[in-house]
This record gives structure tokens, sequence and C-alpha cells, in this order.
């Protein structure tokens, strides 16, 4: 953390947990409406945000999103432990998913989320090691 | 089209939001998927949907959804209702079905996402 950070705060999101998916985005958008980040941005972030926790719940043990803001941008970080990606570039494919019935259920699981949060983010860096996790660095300009 | 008409046109029961339905509504677009949803929607959409779950309510306020319709007589379980009044979003549910419900308001009028104005 810098002396410039306005707002850092973490959000743990429960792998399986389907009954809370989508709570902690949820959250996260209410934080920037009160803070009154451009609402253009906000609907970008949200998206993103939960895209990411969807991703968490419906694949990995648990995960921990962190919210960093500074004046001049906005950064969700998104560290999980779990089975991690084998060919992130096969996962970077719209339509190419591993999704169980179960997810599918819950309308997810069509293969768009991470294509997606690339689309709505400034940038978008995505590291994995199967068998201990993924990391999403997702950071969107203020100005 | 206002969200009254739009009530009247699928004969939908108000399940929240009664005080929304001189709401304008510009465009829609349905689907179960919410993966689709969130990658194509814009803001100000209504969407038609058939999932039911909470996570559909949730998606709505993602995507600052202006309201929700339920297709084939779906309504959402007290969860979904308790978050769609807080965040007040307005929900109709149609005993229509998907194909019906956005045919009668595609051909009244309402456009499909594709063609919304830029917001």
């Amino acid at each position: 953390m810098t002396d410039e950070n306005v707002l850092s705060q973490n959000f743990e999101i429960a792998g399986g947990d389907f009954s809370n998916a989508g709570n902690i985005s949820t959250k996260i958008k209410e934080i920037l409406q009160e803070i009154g980040i451009n609402s253009s941005i906000i609907i970008r972030v949200a998206i993103a945000a939960y895209e990411a926790e969807m991703n968490v719940v419906m694949y990995a043990h648990k995960g921990v999103i962190t919210l960093n803001i500074t004046p001049q941008q906005l950064q969700l970080k998104l560290v999980d432990e779990g089975p991690g990606i084998k060919d992130i570039e096969l996962a970077m494919k719209e339509g190419y998913s591993t999704a169980t019935d179960e997810m599918r259920e819950m309308g997810f699981g069509a293969g768009m989320g991470l294509p997606n949060i690339k689309k709505n983010a400034d940038q978008f860096k995505i590291s994995s090691t199967v068998g201990k996790g993924t990391v999403l660095k997702i950071i969107f300009f203020l100005n | 089209m206002t969200l009254k008409e739009i009530k009247d046109l699928l004969e939908a029961e108000i399940i929240c939001g009664d005080n929304c339905l001189e709401e304008e509504i510009t465009f829609a677009g349905g689907s179960d998927l919410m993966s689709d949803v969130l990658a194509f929607s814009k803001p100000g959409i209504l969407l038609l949907t058939g999932l039911s779950n909470v996570q559909s309510v949730k998606t709505a306020n993602i995507i600052e959804a202006k309201a929700i319709v339920y297709v084939r007589g779906k309504k959402p379980d007290k969860e979904g209702i308790k978050i769609a009044k807080k965040k007040g979003i307005p929900i109709l549910s149609t005993k229509y079905m998907m194909y019906k419900a956005c045919g009668l308001l595609y051909s009244h009028g309402l456009p499909g996402v594709s063609n919304a104005q830029k917001l």
C-alpha cells in the first residue's frame, strides 16, 4: 500500500457457496456508488467483479478479492485457492467451459466469464498454477 | 413503452415495484443464461428470463436492469424479492413463454438490446 490509496478492502469468497454468490460484487458496487465513482465505470467493475466472484464460487475452494482505489485507478485483485487453470489461452476463449450441470442451472458456466472480465477492464492479467490457484489483476482507469 | 403497458401486453402479475409502472422502458433482452446477460446487456435493459433463482435478481442489479419479467409463470423466491425491493427493481411475472413474451413486446415497438441507443 502507498500513501496514495484512498481505499483498500479485502473480501473473502467461499467456494461452492452458491446461496451467497454475487453478494460481494453487490457490496463492491454499493461501495463504489457511495464514494461517487463514475457510473459508467461502476457497471464495468461490477460486471467484472461478479464474473470473478462466480468463478471462485464455481471452481475454487476459496478466494479473496481486494478492491484497491487510488486517484488514478481502481484495481480488483482476485487470488483463489483451487484447481488452477491448465490452459489459460483456452479458458480465455468465448464458449469454452468446464462447468457442471449445477453451475449451468444457476445460469452460469457458458464460457463467457474470463473473456467478459477482460472486455470490461482497461488492463487484465491472469496467472495460474495447476493445483494451487489463480490470480487475476483487473484494472480500470479512473481518468 | 411504460412498464404498465408491458404489464398489460403480457397480462403479467406484479411481484414488486407497483409504484414504478410509469417508468419508461426503451429496450429489452431475453435470456435464461446469466453469462450471456452479463456479456451483452446494457444499463436500463428490461430483462426477460425464465431463470427465477436469486442469481437472476443479483445479475439484474449488477447490470442495472430497469425491470425483470419472468416468463413461463415463474416467480423469484423470497430472497430474490427482498433484493429486488431493496434495489428498487420492479418484477413482473407472465404466463407466456419466452418466445411469445419477447415477440409481443417486439411487435409493439420495443427494440432489442442490440438496437438500443448508446448511453
